[in-house]
């Protein structure tokens, strides 16, 4: 029994509405581009895997016979057995900790400058051009950079091809990245917070430190960690400014001797045993592999739970 | 039957004499504007505003969108030297100083001169952080938890948070929130409190509960509130400024005027000013 749905639509039944609405239109070109979509992923996925297999397969081995003396041991390029990546691990470390202690004020302080502080004038809004261009100049040139500055010009202080020439070199490579992604963070605090700080009598200072930068923090961490774990896979440019490949030498120096003292770094040995003809070190490159994106999952872990610590609920 | 200007006249001096029945003559007054006129770059969004405010009365600026009203009232603590662009011409004085001129520190004038904003907006801390902030970089050294409930009570919220201090403010209602502004606000003592359109982001109850706050309030405070709501305005407020745009033909642009100030009640029941006439009476606006 069909019943008219109003006079509209000549036809219009309430069966066949009720059929309509129940039966099946198949979108093909949707269902195909979803099926392209997913095989993108798939494929960015498979080469990530791939990758990951044949780095683990290959390297596995090595950590598990003898994890302690793997990591602990030297840099070595002439027997298998006895090399490690102590040293390695120790200077990718100890670069770590000069680019933190170089490149994160500064870099924050910038951000915190040209947002809260520096009016709108076309000097800085050329600025803040030029420091994303920065962000994408190839790292080689910053090794070029660094070798000039931080390992001739400034030798007498930095110890020439040490520690510190690597840490100030990306340092100098990171800090755009610190000053965008912080900068980014501050402009994501509302406006109206600043006002109401204003608004009962705080001073420009004020109302940063209490309420602009706390909000930001979450995402000034974030910032700060996405640029270590950059900085820490870097190969080129440590080796254009003198990290070791070959031979290290351990002795007994302080803290600071250390510092301006030969290094090597996990990237570098990767790159140097990779290339060696003995089967043997492809493998030991493949474990330093696996320690490496170890360290750099850790650091992403870091960034997380540091992040969900000083989470603000707006 | 629009009033002639012969009938004009007769108003104007019957609404003199009314101002001067309601005391306005004999109050300290706290602002003086004079002649003035703010300019954001090339554009000018009010011109010769002549206004008195006087000192602990509600004086509620009334208008169409566009003209100038948040402005105006943002002169009187100097926000709008957070607008890069924005510049003033002509006086704003403040008990006898002028608020503009080179020596005046900003962050003083805030703290004396008080703001609430339109869009509740306390900061993402503890209900007690929120209201401890303001003394607290202002120096404050005494009893801070005295401080902060003698706030509260003031803003009328004391009983509904008493419990939760150190909860976040973010998780409360849109009126409670305003109501930790202002008491955030009255934390600081300030001589002025300057209210900028405070209940319109506001449900019916919330409004009553803070309109009943801001007749308690001028008892201490001078307030000074921005309305789009005329009904707000005449329950509220003893002095009414209405404002209007005038077409600017050369920019096309509307810049914004005093049309009419006085007493509340004259305003709303006889108005000098055939555009006051017509936005009191909803002919536009």
């Amino acid at each position: 029994m069909a019943t008219r749905l109003g006079t509209a639509d000549a036809g219009l039944t309430v069966d066949a509405v009720r059929r309509s609405l129940r039966g099946r239109r198949y979108d093909v070109r949707g269902f195909l581009f979803e099926a392209l979509l997913l095989i993108a992923l798939l494929l960015s996925l498979l080469f990530l895997v791939s990758l990951l297999t044949r780095v683990f397969t290959q390297g596995i081995g090595v950590l598990i016979d003898r994890p302690g003396p793997f990591l602990s041991g030297n840099l070595s390029v002439v027997s298998a057995l006895t090399a490690g990546v102590g040293q390695a691990i120790k200077g990718s470390l100890l670069l770590m900790l000069v680019v933190a202690i170089v490149a994160f004020p500064m870099g924050i302080g910038a951000a915190v400058y040209l947002e809260e502080y520096a009016p709108n004038t076309r000097f800085s809004r050329f600025i803040n051009v030029n420091i994303r261009n920065l962000a994408g100049v190839p790292s080689i040139v910053y090794g070029i950079l660094g070798y000039v500055i931080f390992v001739r010009f400034l030798s007498g202080f930095s110890g020439g091809k040490s520690v510190l020439a690597g840490g100030l070199t990306l340092a100098v490579l990171v800090l755009p990245i610190v000053i965008i992604t912080s900068a980014e963070a501050l402009r994501a605090v509302p406006d109206s917070i600043r006002e109401a700080g204003y608004g009962v009598g705080a001073t420009r200072w004020q109302v940063v430190r209490s309420h602009v930068l706390p909000s930001a923090a979450p995402g000034i961490l974030t910032g700060t960690v996405l640029s270590v774990s950059r900085a820490i896979g870097e190969t080129a440019p440590l080796l254009l400014v003198g990290a070791v490949t070959g031979f290290l030498a351990t002795g007994s120096a302080n803290f600071w001797e250390q510092l301006q003292g030969p290094y090597t770094t996990l990237p570098t040995v990767i790159f140097r045993w990779s290339k060696l003809p003995q089967d043997a070190f492809r493998e030991l490159a493949a474990a330093a592999i696996i320690v490496l994106l170890a360290m750099t999952l850790l650091a992403n872990a870091a960034a997380i739970i540091l992040r969900n610590r000083y989470e603000r609920k707006w | 039957m629009p009033p002639t200007s012969e009938d004009k006249h007769q108003l104007e001096i019957n609404v003199e004499t009314r101002k001067h029945e309601h005391g306005f003559e004999e109050r300290e007054k706290v602002f003086v504007l004079e002649d003035l006129s703010v300019y954001y770059g090339d554009f000018r969004a009010v011109r010769n505003i002549d206004l008195e405010i006087p000192a602990r009365q509600i004086t509620a600026m009334i208008g169409p969108s566009g003209c100038g009203k948040t402005t105006v009232i943002r002169c009187l603590n100097r926000m709008n030297d957070l607008v890069e662009i924005a510049r003033v011409e002509g006086k704003v004085m403040y008990h006898g100083v002028d608020l503009y001129d080179k020596a005046v520190d900003p962050v003083e004038v805030r703290r004396r001169v008080g703001m609430v904003f339109q869009k509740p907006n306390p900061f993402p801390k503890s209900i007690y952080d929120n209201v401890a902030f303001g003394p607290k970089i202002a120096g404050f050294k005494g009893d801070m938890d005295e401080l902060v409930e003698h706030s509260l009570h003031r803003a009328a919220l004391w009983d509904e948070v008493k419990d939760r201090l150190k909860e976040s403010a973010m998780g409360l209602s849109g009126g409670q929130q305003q109501r930790l502004c202002i008491a955030r606000c009255v934390a600081v003592n300030p001589d002025v409190i300057l209210m900028d359109e405070p209940c319109s982001a506001l449900d019916p109850i919330a409004t009553g509960r803070i309109e009943d706050l801001m007749d308690e309030l001028k008892s201490e405070y001078t307030i000074v509130i921005v309305t789009h709501n005329m009904q707000q305005a005449a329950r509220v407020s003893d002095m009414t400024a209405f404002f209007t745009a005038e077409v600017n033909e050369e920019q096309d642009r509307r810049t914004g005027v005093l049309v009419e100030y006085d007493s509340t009640e004259t305003i709303f029941t006889t108005p000098g000013d055939e555009r006051t006439e017509h936005y009191v009476t909803g002919r536009f606006g």
